[in-house]
């Protein structure tokens, strides 16, 4: 020991002892992996040999039932209906060959089916079952167990399809499921997506709460023969079915206000909550049928919704574009009030045009409106006010004050296909034309027109803002949601909104509603006819609203067509302007608000505002303060 | 006892020794066993790519014969140079590690790959080496007391934590649980105070929600799926459970070579990589097994025997922390495939395909065998 270093002795001893002991311990650890080895590979061996014989244990992946969908009152709206379909597995793909052409003989698939078929067992992981047919009638089902023996490895299975009780009425709100598509797959690896007969959510609130009505899958462990046929169960873990969802939707306001659309060709109506942002109705006609995509569309009946002039497909209220027109005249006056660049008693002259340059923008009085203040010009709907009102208050502000009411961006609807309509600014031209801003641009912009762009959702949202006080309130859908369909039910309601402020001067949202009260409500307003109800009735003091109407323009019109004084009705349809209509109420008190378009309907005031007035009245009528017992009916259902 | 100033060295130091001694003193029993181990993993590699070299086990062979000439290499070299290199191979690694971090290449969820020219590197297997080098160093200039003290334990915790955290990024749990545990069974055979381990369990339970909001969707999957494998039987589950089915069908004498149902049938994930031993153990059955595992014990009795006999406490430590990495290795891994443990990602060495955990492992069978090639070198404790 003379070798070592002073203390060295000390360290060895103790390194002796821990490493000594270190050493003890892996051993133990290691006599635990052979005792692991021991259990699993002698006293279960006969257990997992079983398990893994020529790879005849399946785990099969039990569905989830699909979420049910209910309108805020409890009507269902999406359902789950049993079906009965043939369903095929291969062995690893041995023989699909034959497999497909026998299925063919029996259920006559036809080219494109049977390459699907063949395609999909193909690739079929771990022998998962795919779908040969589904919706099978009670002669096809017996046909395949008859054929049984010619048929390996098919069988028949007790699924689900959704089912959609409503129909078209609320076809657009709901969407549809379909086939789980490779780009479903995208950031998802939930196993059950795997799964031959699952069905996601392809468009509406079906796409949008995807996630929450799909549910857990569950699991069957099976022993299946060489054909993939099952000889028994041996283990079995159920899934958890799908969230159900309560809309916001109010049924019986969507069908009234479907029936109210139908005396048009085609157009939309939203109908927003102004304190909580709940959509009540939202409606784009014509609609298509749903139960036909979860019947299996047919390649003709997608072809004919798909080429139809009037986009059945299409949720207008959200995804189609028009010019607001004269809806839009609040956002400039707005901006103008807020800009100080008018006061509320500030008059402008109107003699039936302005000039730019050499360009005349007309006023739609061909005589002019003489001198009006913001309020008046709102009811009148003067065009030359806004002209000049959009110059004094300059582009930015108008551009920032339609951004802050909705315009331009998408809301949190968060139903897929939303667009975010156009709200022009100096940016925006600039990079998407390539073009600086025009003084002329201004003009155009301020009675909502030019290259300005908004859905009826967005318009419907710009009055749900105006009307609640200026707070930054969002469209909403889904009430509530719950797995126990017993736990669904609405929240407690709210009478003062929690959105944030934008932040505007409440005098002049004042000033502007004033305008919107007398467009209906005074002897010079533009559409004072609908203080009137269709009886020719005055409307209840109640249910009093105010509005402003817009006609935004297709097609240009030429000084050679005003002079010849061609009207309207008899431009062919698709060149017609469109009619807007955009309203709230009760006036006194704003709790709804309502956006109308009705395509190519000409005049706003005529076409689109009658429906507006029906529609706000009736959900003024239906407001669940006045209608307590329909909550306490869905509570104890 | 008595020479005690540092500037005299050994008076009785032996003579020199010479290079055939040297190789002689190379532990060829040792290499005899290694090579049995990566002949298991030809074996191994040939039946999971379905009875043929390609693409695994040929050059598996190769690599081995490389990473042969590597260990002889290392094998040779004086340790005192492994104590000078001891710091700058560490701060390399980190390097490498960070690199990994910013540059790396992205292999199921985790950055764990550098390319350099044309070859595939992961920094991770260099610094599990590149610990115990350096805390071995660290320690060979400590004297007991000064081991024992509680300020002298927090630079090898610093040495020890930042490759952890570094690998936690990418992330990569596997080789953080070696680093941490191999870098503590350092820590424990070099002297550190037991309350000091027991302080460290304690506030690592305490951490455990931390590290859980750390860790990437995946990883808790996994640990969920460990906890409970039936949870998601064909997702996260599916792996676990086909591998157990796999080993417990092999029984106790195995399906037979190139027999294994479960392997050929694609059952297995990463049969090649980390569920190699499944392969392995399904078409050669317990006996297999305990062949393979008593290889891997062999190697653990003659790296704690190096350990034992080196006069010198760095050797004591390289030595000790090479065998504490090889059991960290094959406990982990195996453990992991029989699911007793959450699926990590750690390799069984030598057996596994792979190239840098391949030249990692020989690398530190390397060292050690330096260790009992210079057991008596006289090595001062500062210079």
């Amino acid at each position: 020991m003379m070798r070592y270093r002073k203390g060295d002795g000390e360290r060895s001893s103790l390194f002796t002892r821990r490493a000594l002991l270190l050493g003890g311990a892996q051993g133990v650890l290691l006599a635990a992996l052979a005792g692991r080895l021991y259990q699993l590979q002698v006293i279960e061996t006969q257990r997992f040999a079983t398990l893994a014989e020529e790879n005849r244990i399946n785990l099969r992946l039990l569905p989830p039932s699909r979420g049910l969908i209910f309108d805020r009152t409890g009507q269902p709206l999406a359902i789950n209906r049993n079906n009965f379909r043939a369903m095929a597995t291969s062995d690893r793909g041995r023989g699909v060959e034959v497999l497909v052409e026998r299925l063919d003989q029996v259920f006559n698939l036809g080219e494109a089916e049977k390459n699907r078929l063949l395609r999909e067992l193909r690739r079929s992981r771990n022998a998962q079952p795919v779908v040969v047919r589904e919706n099978l009638g009670w002669e096809e089902v017996a046909r395949v167990e008859f054929n049984a023996p010619d048929l390996p490895g098919v069988f028949i299975d007790l699924g689900q399809t959704r089912d959609y009780p409503e129909g078209e009425l609320v076809s657009h709100i709901i969407g549809y499921t379909g086939r789980v598509a490779d780009e479903d797959l995208a950031g998802r690896d939930d196993p059950v997506l795997q799964l031959a007969t699952l069905r996601f959510g392809k468009k509406g609130v079906e796409r949008s709460l995807e996630d929450e009505l799909r549910g857990r899958a569950g699991a069957v462990q099976v022993e299946v023969n060489s054909v993939g046929r099952v000889v028994r169960e041996l283990d079995r873990t159920e899934g958890q079915p799908g969230s159900n969802a309560l809309l916001t939707i109010d049924l019986d306001l969507q069908r009234f206000a479907t029936e109210r659309m139908k005396e048009q060709q085609s157009g939309s109506v939203v109908v927003l909550d102004v304190v909580t942002g709940d959509v009540l109705a939202m409606v784009s006609t014509p609609g298509f049928d749903p139960n036909t995509f979860a019947r299996g569309i047919t390649q003709s009946e997608w072809r004919e919704l798909l080429d139809s002039p009037e986009r059945p497909l299409n949720n207008k209220a959200i995804n189609g574009v028009y010019p607001p027109g004269s809806t839009y005249k609040m956002v400039t006056a707005l901006a103008a009030l807020e800009s100080k660049a008018i006061d509320p008693w500030t008059r402008l002259p109107c003699n039936g045009f302005i000039e730019l340059g050499n360009i005349k923008f007309h006023c739609w009085l061909k005589g002019g409106h003489g001198s009006t203040n913001v309020s008046e010009a709102i009811a009148q709907s003067c065009d030359c006010f806004f002209y000049e009102a959009a110059r004094r208050a300059g582009i930015d502000r108008v551009s920032d004050v339609g951004g802050r009411l909705g315009f331009g961006r998408q809301s949190e609807l968060g139903l897929p296909g939303e667009s975010a309509g156009i709200q022009p600014s100096r940016a925006w031209k600039q990079e998407k034309l390539g073009k600086p801003w025009q003084h002329g641009d201004t003009f155009n912009l301020g009675i909502g027109q030019g290259y300005m762009n908004a859905t009826p959702l967005q318009l419907a949202i710009m009055t749900a803002r105006i009307a609640n006080g200026g707070y930054e309130v969002q469209p909403n859908l889904l009430l509530a949601s719950a797995t126990p369909r017993e736990e669904l039910a609405p929240p407690p309601p709210r009478d003062k909104p929690t959105a944030p402020s934008l932040r505007f001067n409440p005098q002049n949202l004042a000033i502007i509603r004033e305008g919107m009260f007398n467009v209906v409500n005074a002897g010079f307003g533009t559409a004072n006819a609908l203080r009137l109800d269709s009886q020719g009735k005055v409307i209840d003091p109640a249910f009093r609203f105010a509005g402003k109407t817009g006609t935004a323009q297709v097609k240009r019109i030429t000084d050679r067509e005003r002079d010849m004084g061609i009207t309207q009705a008899q431009l062919p349809w698709h060149l017609r302007h469109h009619a807007l209509f955009v309203c709230f109420g009760p006036a006194d008190n704003p709790r709804y608000a309502c956006a109308v378009i009705v395509e190519h309907g000409m005049a706003g005031g005529a076409t689109a505002g009658p429906i507006g007035r029906d529609v706000l009245v009736e959900t003024m009528k239906r407001d669940p303060s006045r209608h307590t017992d329909r909550y306490r009916k869905m509570a104890s259902r | 006892m008595s020479l005690a100033s540092p500037a005299v060295v050994g008076l009785d130091a032996p003579a020199p020794v010479g290079f055939a001694e040297k190789i002689w003193r190379i532990n060829w029993g040792l290499a005899l066993v290694l090579t049995a181990i990566a002949g298991i993993g030809v074996v191994a590699l040939y039946s999971a790519a379905g009875g043929r070299f390609d693409p695994w086990a040929a050059r598996h062979a190769v690599r081995y014969g490389v990473a042969f000439g590597i260990m002889l290499v290392v094998a040779l070299m004086h340790p005192k140079v492994w104590l000078a290199l001891a710091w700058p191979i560490y701060i390399a690694s980190l390097l490498l590690l960070v690199a990994v971090d910013v540059v790396g290449k992205t292999g199921m969820g985790a950055q764990r790959w550098l390319m350099i020219g044309p070859m595939q590197i992961q920094p991770s297997e260099i610094t599990k080496v590149a610990v115990i080098l350096v805390l071995a160093r660290y320690y060979h200039g400590l004297s007991r007391e000064q081991a024992a003290r509680f300020l002298y334990v927090l630079p090898p915790l610093a040495v020890i934590l930042a490759p952890v955290g570094l690998v936690m990024v990418q992330p990569d749990l596997g080789t953080a649980m070696m680093v941490l545990l191999g870098g503590g069974a350092l820590l424990f055979v070099a002297g550190v105070r037991l309350w000091m381990f027991l302080g460290a369990a304690i506030a690592a339970v305490g951490c455990l929600p931390l590290a859980w909001s750390f860790m990437h969707e995946y990883q808790r999957k996994r640990v969920l799926t460990f906890l409970d494998p039936d949870r998601d039987p064909l997702g996260a589950g599916y792996h676990i459970t086909q591998s157990k089915i796999a080993i417990g069908s092999g029984g106790a004498f195995g399906k037979g070579f190139l027999k294994g149902t479960q392997s050929s049938l694609n059952f297995l994930p990463e049969k090649q990589t980390d569920f190699i031993f499944t392969t392995f153990v399904e078409e050669w059955g317990m006996a297999g097994a305990f062949i393979l595992l008593g290889l891997f014990a062999l190697v653990l009795v003659w790296g704690f025997s190096i350990a034992l006999r080196s006069q010198h406490h760095f050797g004591r430590l390289v030595a000790l922390g090479v065998t504490a990495m090889m059991f960290l290795y094959v406990f982990i891994n195996t453990a992991m495939v029989m699911g007793l443990l959450p699926v990590v990602g750690v390799p069984l060495p030598l057996v596994s395909n792979g190239g840098t955990a391949m030249v990692s492992v020989m690398f530190a069978c390397g060292l050690l065998m330096g260790v009992s090639v210079y057991r008596d070198a006289q090595l001062p404790r500062k210079r």
